[in-house]
């Protein structure tokens, strides 16, 4: 690998959630690491050979950490490869995913692991980290590996889309998890109350003639995790939760002194069930859109802090998996490149600090993972984010660099457009 | 009532639920019917309107009522009409519904008659072909058709919906017949009425447009029409009852609870029925019983919606 130029970013305005600030300033990125960055950053000059960017106007943020995000290899590089996904990431503004367990095989021992590891080392443009499983095969009932995965570097785990239903099997797993500091992220989806629902449960699906998924399936589960995690001291994560109900049992929890933490999808955040209309089968998502009330209250939750974290959950499905009647169709929607702008439109709004948008969408995450980044503190691994806080543009489907088409944000109109992307101090996009 | 949202239907050129429709929509369909009830009793029952026409039943779902009604609709407007039941195609093989209905598509017909098990799949089928589709039933979401011949029977009888209560019996769950007769009933401005153990109402019910009994004393109480739904043998197994015997008991139709309703009370049923679970067979038989009538109206009312979609200057409505 050839060496990389150092860089500086000037004049830009730096918003680094890590060090609570917002202020106009320079970064200065030399051999992939910040080597400054702030208001202050060019007091020693620039060094030697270094490119400039002219950042004034635009604004300089860590690159985003996305702990959510469903890919297709191995078994599904039709749907999406681990380089595409990348792609999208870069294209997004996001330089750190976490992959999910779901592809085929499982990603449920330590060569699977590394297959993914070393693949993404080859192939992407962005850093990537696999999440294993909780259990063999996601199959609900035997624990993986949990301390030879994480010796190789294992950030999380997690059973993906499926939520364990055995409370006995996951009390065990997180007890042995908290052995190894290991970090359990649970989507809490209780299968049987779900049963055959595809949409929130109330009078637009019963319109609709679909079957409906109660709040109780999601708030159960939550509570009975949130009461394991109280019990075993393992640090939990709430993957995705939906309902303002929801928040307020993670708020109780956390006021309880539980080590939990808990995410929420960007869809959650800007879509409701409305949205679903005459059976579009791209809002199709799990946890289903709920009702804007619940939309409200996510927003809420992001905002005072019971939320942490904000994921794209990325899940690229293929047109023919999608183009079938809505009960037929795969669940999930794609995500990475929409990440950052839908959530740019809470800050527009006035609903949420922008300071605190970022946050959950950069230290937050990398902190719960365990990573350095998310950061623009000096020493950290050079992974940026440049972006016009204010461009409007529109999401087109000619511009999505995902394989899988099926954005929930077709046509959307956003403000705020990232132009450059930056990892380890290399550009790997621009715009 | 907070109604589902409306479709476009300006073009008019299918007709995939009653959600959207206006009373005058409604009303030129029943009007039209009228009129194709007396063609079917005559001896000569066959139009020429159609004559050259194709017309393509598709059932993902079998059926032999709604199909052989279908089909003796479009033959007695002169259509040439062919029967494709999911057994005998390619579907079950894995072709995906929009593979089947390009495929269909490709030979020409002028209209499609559809069923699927699976809510939306009928609009979904209708995005993706240039003739008129029909929908014959979409999951638990609409029967169009079922609410244009019962209201059409109603009408007969009655000599109007409006200001009539409509009690509508058992289960509306899992019922496209109930939504669509909800949504149609109250266009035309009658009472609606369910009646159903919790389990088998769905989310929002009072929401709907009607007024909800979990009893049937209450819910009967000077009806002009009875409506009862199918009840499938699963939903035992899913306990959503605990058994015919019970079900029948509280919500199964007989003399007793009949003579809540007014005297001139008609009993409808979509068919099939199961007696003896929903209804006693006494009163699926007896003289307040119109459910053979409604078989006969919905040949009319399909011929209506079929001429209708397809015949030169007879848009129904806007």
């Amino acid at each position: 690998m050839a060496e990389t130029r150092p860089l500086v970013i000037e004049k830009a305005r730096i918003i680094d959630p890590s060090r609570d600030l917002d202020a106009v300033g320079s970064i200065v990125l030399v051999e992939g690491r910040i080597a400054a960055s702030g208001p202050d950053a060019l007091n020693q000059g620039h060094p030697d050979g270094a490119e400039i960017i002219n950042g004034s106007g635009l604004t300089a943020l860590p690159g985003l950490v996305d702990a959510r995000v469903f890919i297709g290899e191995p078994g599904g590089e039709h749907r999406e490869t681990i380089a595409s996904a990348s792609a999208a990431a870069a294209a997004g503004g996001v330089t750190s995913i976490l992959t999910m367990p779901d592809t085929k095989p499982v990603v449920d021992d330590v060569a699977i692991a590394e297959f993914v590891m070393r693949t993404a080392r080859d192939t992407a443009i962005v850093n990537v980290f696999p999440a294993a499983a909780l259990t063999r095969g996601l199959n609900g009932t035997e624990m993986t590996e949990i301390g030879l995965l994480a010796n190789a570097g294992v950030k999380a785990f997690t059973d993906g889309r499926h939520t364990i239903s055995d409370p006995a099997l996951l009390r065990r797993i997180m007890t042995y998890a908290r052995d190894f500091d290991a970090l359990v992220m649970h989507e809490t989806q209780d299968p049987a109350l779900t049963a055959n629902g595809v949409m929130n449960e109330g009078l637009f699906a019963s319109w609709l003639g679909l079957p409906g998924i109660p709040a109780e399936a999601e708030i159960i589960p939550l509570e009975r995790d949130l009461r394991l995690a109280a019990l075993t001291g393992c640090s939990y994560h709430a993957a995705k939760i939906s309902l303002g109900e929801s928040a307020a049992v993670v708020a109780a929890a956390k006021a309880r002194g539980v080590a939990a933490t808990a995410g929420v999808s960007i869809n959650h955040l800007s879509l409701n069930e409305n949205d679903v209309g005459e059976y579009r089968t791209f809002f199709r998502l799990s946890p289903p859109l709920r009702r804007e009330d619940d939309r409200e209250s996510m927003v809420e939750a992001l905002a005072n802090g019971t939320v942490d974290i904000i994921v794209s959950s990325h899940d690229p499905q293929d047109a023919d998996d999608k183009r079938r009647p809505f009960a037929e169709a795969e669940a999930g929607a794609i995500g990475l490149e929409t990440l950052l702008p839908a959530a740019l439109r809470l800050h527009h709004s006035g609903r949420v600090p922008l300071k605190r948008v970022i946050e959950a969408l950069t230290v937050a995450p990398a902190r719960l993972l365990g990573l350095d980044r998310g950061t623009l503190q000096v020493g950290a691994p050079a992974d940026i984010a440049l972006i016009d806080l204010d461009q409007p543009y529109l999401f087109a489907e000619a511009e999505i660099r995902s394989k899988s088409k099926n954005t929930a944000f077709e046509n959307a109109r956003f403000e705020g457009r990232v132009l450059r992307t930056i990892v380890a101090g290399r550009t790997v996009f621009e715009a | 009532m907070i109604a589902p949202a409306s479709r476009p239907v300006a073009a008019r050129r299918h007709l995939l639920g009653m959600a959207g429709l206006s009373p005058q929509d409604i009303t030129a369909f029943l009007d039209l019917a009228e009129a194709e009830v007396a063609v079917s009793r005559q001896t000569e029952k066959k139009k020429s309107v159609l004559k050259g026409r194709t017309q393509i039943n598709l059932f993902f779902e079998a059926s032999t009522r709604t199909q052989a009604s279908f089909e003796l609709a479009g033959k007695r407007l002169g259509a040439d009409v062919m029967n494709m039941s999911v057994a005998s195609s390619s579907v079950k093989k894995g072709e995906t519904l929009i593979d089947t209905a390009m495929t269909l598509n490709a030979m020409q017909p002028d209209i499609l008659i559809v069923r699927h098990h699976s809510a939306g799949a009928v609009a979904l089928l209708a995005q993706k072909v240039a003739c008129s589709v029909v929908n014959a039933g979409d999951g638990a979401h609409e029967h169009p058709t079922q609410a244009l011949l019962d209201a059409l029977t109603i009408r007969r009888r009655k000599g109007r919906i409006a200001r009539l209560i409509v009690t509508i019996c058992g289960d509306v769950l899992h019922s496209r017949v109930a939504r669509s007769n909800i949504i149609l009933l109250n266009a035309l401005g009658a009472e609606v009425r369910v009646v159903a153990p919790s389990t088998l109402l769905p989310s929002g019910i009072e929401q709907m447009g009607v007024k909800v009994f979990r009893r049937m004393d209450e819910g009967l109480q000077g009806a002009d029409v009875v409506m009862m739904l199918r009840l499938q043998r699963e939903r035992m197994a899913g306990s959503f009852v605990p058994s015919v015997r019970e079900y029948f008991r509280y919500f199964g139709l007989d003399k007793a609870k009949l003579a809540l309703a007014k005297p001139d009370a008609l009993v409808m049923h979509p068919g099939p029925m199961n007696r003896g679970v929903e209804i006693a067979s006494d009163i699926a038989d007896g003289p307040a019983s119109v459910i053979e009538e409604q078989v006969e109206m919905g040949v009319a009312v399909r011929m209506a919606v079929i001429e209708s979609l397809l015949g030169d200057g007879l848009e129904a409505g806007a």
